[in-house]
């Protein structure tokens, strides 16, 4: 067979493809539209490391701090500022007081100039909203006049909220906000260490499992349709071609069909990729100049899905005959075999066991046998639903007509049916062990506070103690505030300088400290001892018995070899009264000495630092706007913070917020195929359906059937994916060395999730099949 | 009507002999049971018959039974005779000459005064109908060789109102080529 | 023209339109129990959408179907229905056979949709199969059998339930001429030993020769050969 002879074969099919008259038209429309969309999805998800990269870059360009010690000195080249950054609503935004202390003072990236007091300069998607109206309580907030804009090049996105205000009298390492001198912008250590182990794995998994159903998506894409090709191709044979040709044939179509998937595709990518600037996806907006896929990526996608639709096209062929009249389909397949089936799932166990551990040590997984490990196990899945179907219906007894119906047509081809929920199936499954990843390392990369949000939702660090009183009151004033507690801290030592023993000295009335312990009594001036109760090893009992020692004094804010200290004397009473803690105290960590204003010394002050801690009505819709309103106008450098009870590192939420939106976008997409494949085999039974009708079938036993035909493969396939996706959560937390727990609400949800997809489909297709049985179905005859 | 009347009785009978010598009478009821279903052959005609495939060597007297009477005779069938029936079966049968049927001349007619032509077709159709019916209704209660004869006879009646339908559906061109 | 009393079905002056083309244009039909009536005429004269009215299937324009007293064309959809599933029994040209039920299972299939039990209907269905001589296919699925059988196990099907009136759409148009015979010997005596009155749609004279009586549909209009005569 020579290569001219291929190749007239494979333009042949391409010809059809495009020429086939409507119907031929119509599936390869189908067909490109689906290996579009799963191009498109491919096309994002190799351009997420160049978006990673993009915006990292532009963190590190714009990070702002200096992990010094000491502040830096003055000079003409430095410049004060202050992390004013806020909330509007559930919208974080990036601000930052700029206090420039000469001529060479560093600007910002995205800034060409500096703002001067009362100005600021706002990144366009913060100018709009506060322009909006609807922010008028960030506006407020943000009393400063707008006097330019900030370019992309400081900004992560374009819907990124920013501002930079100019500032006089900021005060480094002072309370509050952070508050640094630079001397230039830029991350001081930039980011050299080794990625973590356990979130690399991570990634792998993550882009596997969402990779793997937009795989089996464009497979299924490929197949749209098959049936009528087939008839086509009979046609072929009829007419002279043999066996092969018509396979070549078939090849050129699905290779067509995919290449214009192909162009479809990158017409998607890229008019998503002008959309990309304009959405927030979980709060997180995109340049679309960062969505550039990677050449070499982009082009291993312009080889592979067209080398995998002919695959795909060639492999469904194996099981089918074209003859001349007709297309027949191997008489009675094979039983499907268990075997090689669990030994795909079993493979993949082993090339992960002996990375079981690892995460612990610091050690490193290998990123291929992590990838080939999880592959294994989620085409398990699509290797073991079909045996699973067929063995599961096979033992099914017929029972009310529709469910005998659904019976019968999963019994006859319970391959097809369950082909269409295999993506399905995979997603779930991969979203299961990820999940359970996710919920098993969460201990890992979360700081459990101690704090309890319920005794107090805000926290304000002031940046100057004196402003305490004043700001507790104004604070309490203010609408939706049920409780304000003003309280301020500092460190203790048993010597002026180089202490050994470190404990806090609390200041605050009785009415504050009693937010702290249990006080039996209380009076302006009055001073106790507090044990916190995580202090509670022989150390830290040494450590208090050396500061806190009745009738001697202890110092304030002691000096250290390199610090200078304020070294205050306060004298512990001679008869030290010990509070206890209380088990839902508001500063959880603290252990030393609480004292009443009137007991602490005068030079004492400048040390402290101020908090206020803010109880308020959470059902008064933006009640944390106006708290945070009162706090900017009392003191503009205050850091407010929510009190959560746990803290969350930042690259483990961004990570899992990856993955949520790639399991929505997949879950769409599969929706969509499903609902594709079920409407032409609606259409292949249209006559049928007809007749069925004309018997006097109620619509309603043929609606129920065909949602018996999609329910029940898909029950057997969610029950297949939490089991394997359990069964690969559970090894993928041994490899990070985390306790195996099962979520099940999660695991319910995500198999919910799947559910909902193909009952939305099936509801999807009842108009198309009330339609498809109106009695004039029967009048092509 | 399911009679075999433009049949070749001689070579009938001849075909009758060659699964063994006969007497005059048992051809005639072995014709009859076969063929004969509409009108029994006439003992005369068979004797007749016999008399000239005797004078042409197509069969011979195999023997006479002792007694009165020409049905005494014993006849078998000769080489020659047997010869003569494979060459009757082998030779094909002129298709009649159909183009001057009266159907055909009364549709033309019909046109030709201004009547309605598929009146005729349809009075036929329901005349014909009416015969294959009855030839429908024979059939399911006969035996194998009434179903042949029967089906033989419906296949020309139907082909009779093939060509009535063609000929309804072509009124309209045949109409402005016979008045015009 | 009036139907001689003891008719069951009676159409009077039906008209139905698709679109801007009149497929029946005053039309009309009766048939008595134990009678087959053949509707003949060619290709889209209206042939079929006259079955499809009679049947209820299709909702004519105007006009009047009185089945056993009652008005057709008044009742709903589903009352349609509900009549179709027990009084009625339907043979189409491709059998309509469903492809992944067993024999027996699309021969009991009109049963079970009026409710009877399953081992009922299939116990039922078997001795129409054996009628028929097809009972040994009753576990093939319609996909294994011939065209032939698989029209007898249709035409089982359409009997099953005891229909009044048996609806046949071209049933021999897709058999050679041996298959359509016996496919019609066996309609035809099944129907007349219950006294099922079968309306017949076909092009073909020797299928409806089987008829006791046959109308012609042309233009949308039709023509009782037995009486206009």
């Amino acid at each position: 067979m020579s290569a001219r002879q291929y190749a007239r074969d494979l333009g042949m099919g391409a010809r059809f493809a495009v020429t086939g008259g409507r119907e031929g038209w119509v599936r390869t429309a189908l067909t490109a539209v689906g290996v579009g969309m799963g191009v498109a999805l491919l096309l994002l998800t190799t351009a997420l490391p160049g978006v990673v990269s993009a915006r990292h870059a532009v963190e590190e360009a714009r990070a702002d701090y200096t992990f010094a010690v000491h502040p830096l000195p003055k000079g003409d080249d430095t410049l004060l500022l202050a992390d004013t950054g806020t909330w509007w609503r559930t919208k974080s935004v990036r601000g930052r007081l700029l206090e420039p202390e000469g001529p060479k003072a560093p600007l910002p990236p995205g800034v060409d100039r500096f703002p001067a007091k009362g100005e600021m300069l706002v990144s366009p998607a913060l100018g709009e909203l506060l322009a909006s109206g609807d922010a008028q309580l960030l506006r407020e907030r943000l009393p400063y006049r707008i006097t330019g804009t900030i370019g992309a090049k400081g900004l992560l996105g374009p819907r990124e909220l920013v501002y930079y205000a100019g500032a006089e009298g900021l005060k480094p390492k002072a309370g509050g906000a952070r508050t640094e001198r630079l001397r230039t912008f830029g991350d001081p250590q930039p980011d050299t260490a080794q990625a973590d182990p356990v979130l690399l794995m991570m990634v792998l998994v993550v882009f596997v499992v969402l990779l793997m159903p937009v795989a089996v998506f464009i497979a299924a894409a490929v197949r749209f349709g098959g049936e009528r090709r087939d008839r086509r191709l009979a046609a072929l044979r009829l007419v002279g071609a043999d066996g092969r040709t018509t396979r070549r044939i078939a090849a050129g179509e699905a290779l067509a069909g995919s290449l214009i998937g192909l162009v479809v595709g990158a017409g998607l990518f890229l008019a998503g990729r002008r959309i990309a600037g304009s959405v927030t996806v979980m709060g997180e907006s995109f340049y679309p100049a960062y969505l550039d896929p990677s050449p070499l990526l982009a082009l291993l996608v312009a080889l592979a899905v067209p080398a995998c639709a002919v695959l795909v096209t060639l492999l469904a062929m194996r099981g089918v005959v074209i003859e001349p009249l007709g297309v027949v389909r191997t008489a009675v397949p094979a039983r499907r075999r268990l075997w090689w089936r669990l030994l795909l799932p079993l493979a993949g166990l082993a090339l992960l066991y002996p990375m079981f551990g690892q995460g612990h040590s610091g050690g490193d997984f290998n990123q291929y046998l992590v990838i080939a490990g999880v592959l294994l196990f989620l085409i398990g899945v699509t290797a073991l639903l079909p045996w699973l179907v067929e063995r599961a219906v096979a033992r099914l007894d017929p029972g009310p007509l529709s469910w005998h119906l659904a019976v019968r047509r999963l019994q006859l081809s319970s391959g097809t049916a369950a082909r269409t929920v295999n993506g399905v199936a995979v997603a779930v499954a991969g979203a299961i062990a990820l999940q359970m990843l996710f919920a098993g390392v969460q201990g890992q990369y979360e700081k459990n506070t101690g704090k309890d949000p319920s005794r107090a939702q805000l926290e304000i660090a002031l940046s100057d103690h004196s402003r305490v009183g004043p700001a507790a009151a104004a604070i309490a004033r203010t609408k939706g505030v049920r409780a304000s507690v003003g309280l301020a801290t500092a460190s203790l030592g048993e010597k002026p300088r180089d202490a050994d023993a470190a404990l806090d000295v609390i200041v605050g009335d009785c009415a504050s400290l009693r937010e702290l312990a249990h006080l039996p009594s209380c009076r302006d001036g009055d001073t106790f001892a507090l044990a916190g109760p995580e202090y509670g090893t022989e150390f830290d009992r040494a450590s208090r018995d050396a500061v806190l020692r009745p009738g001697h004094d202890a110092y304030i804010d002691p000096g250290y070899a390199d610090v200078q200290g304020l070294s205050v004397p306060v004298a512990v009473p001679e008869h030290l009264r010990w509070a206890t803690a209380r088990g839902d105290s508001l500063m959880p960590r603290a252990n030393g000495l609480l004292v009443t204003p009137a007991a602490l010394p005068k030079a004492a002050e400048p040390a402290l630092s101020g908090e206020v801690f803010v109880r308020m009505d959470q059902a008064l819709p933006d009640v944390q706007e106006y708290v945070r309103n009162t706090a900017a106008r009392v003191d503009p450098v205050a850091d407010i913070m929510a009190v959560t009870p746990t803290e969350t590192s930042a690259r483990y939420t961004s990570l899992r917020t990856g993955m949520l939106i790639g399991a929505s976008c997949v879950l769409m997409l599969i929706g969509a195929s499903l609902l594709v494949s079920q409407l032409e085999q609606l259409r292949e039974r249209r006559k049928l359906l007809s007749a069925l009708v004309a018997f006097g079938t109620r619509r309603r036993t043929l609606g129920l059937s065909v949602l018996w035909q999609s329910a029940l493969p898909i029950t057997l396939g969610l029950l297949l994916a939490a089991a394997v996706g359990m069964g690969l959560g559970a090894v993928l937390l041994r490899m990070s060395a985390a306790e195996v727990t099962v979520v099940w609400p999660d695991v319910l949800a995500l198999t919910g999730v799947g559910a909902g997809v193909v009952l939305a489909v099936t509801l999807l297709t009842l108009p198309p099949l009330l339609r498809m049985t109106r009695p004039d179905g029967l009048r092509t005859e | 009507m399911c009679s075999v009347l433009a049949m070749s009785i001689g070579h009938t009978l001849l075909g009758l002999l060659e699964s063994g010598p006969r007497h005059g009478y048992d051809l005639k009821r072995a014709f009859d049971d076969t063929f004969g279903h509409d009108r029994p052959l006439a003992y005369g005609q068979v004797y007749a018959t016999m008399s000239r495939l005797l004078r042409n060597g197509l069969v011979e007297v195999d023997g006479i039974e002792a007694g009165d009477g020409p049905d005494r005779k014993r006849y078998a069938i000769t080489d020659a005779g047997i010869t003569d029936v494979e060459r009757w079966l082998a030779s094909p049968e002129k298709p009649e000459d159909y183009l001057r049927s009266t159907l055909y001349t009364k549709v033309v007619l019909a046109l030709l005064t201004h009547r309605d032509a598929a009146d005729v077709l349809d009075t036929q159709r329901s005349e014909h109908l009416r015969t294959m019916r009855v030839l429908t209704d024979r059939k399911r209660r006969g035996d194998l060789a009434d179903q042949l004869i029967c089906d033989h006879a419906l296949f020309h009646l139907e082909a009779d109102l093939r060509w009535l339908e063609l000929t309804a559906a072509r009124l309209d061109r045949l109409r402005t080529e016979v008045v015009a | 023209m009036t139907p001689p009393d003891g008719s069951l079905l009676v159409a009077r002056d039906l008209r139905k339109s698709y679109g801007p083309t009149a497929a029946l244009d005053g039309a009309a039909f009766s048939v008595h129990p134990g009678e087959v009536v053949a509707v003949m005429g060619p290709s889209g004269s209206g042939k079929s959408t006259l079955l499809h009215c009679l049947a209820g299937i299709v909702r004519p324009d105007s006009g009047s179907i009185t089945y056993a007293g009652r008005e057709l064309t008044t009742l709903s959809d589903s009352e349609r229905s509900a009549l179709r599933r027990g009084e009625f029994g339907f043979v189409f040209q491709f059998g309509q056979l469903v492809p992944e039920l067993t024999c027996v299972e699309n021969v009991a299939l009109p049963l079970r949709l009026n409710g009877t039990p399953r081992k009922e209907a299939e116990r039922a269905a078997l001795t129409w199969m054996e009628r028929l001589e097809v009972d040994d296919l009753r576990r093939k699925r319609p996909g294994e059998v011939s065209g032939g059988q698989g029209q007898r196990v249709a035409v089982a099907r359409a009997l099953v339930t005891g229909p009044r009136v048996v609806f046949a759409d071209e049933p021999t148009g897709a058999l050679d001429s041996l298959n359509g015979e016996r496919v019609m010997e066996l309609l035809t005596d099944a129907a007349r030993s219950t006294d099922a009155a079968v309306v017949l749609v076909t092009h073909e004279a020797r299928v409806a020769a089987w008829s006791d009586r046959e109308i012609v549909v042309r233009d949308g209009r039709s023509r009782d050969m037995e009486r206009s005569a």
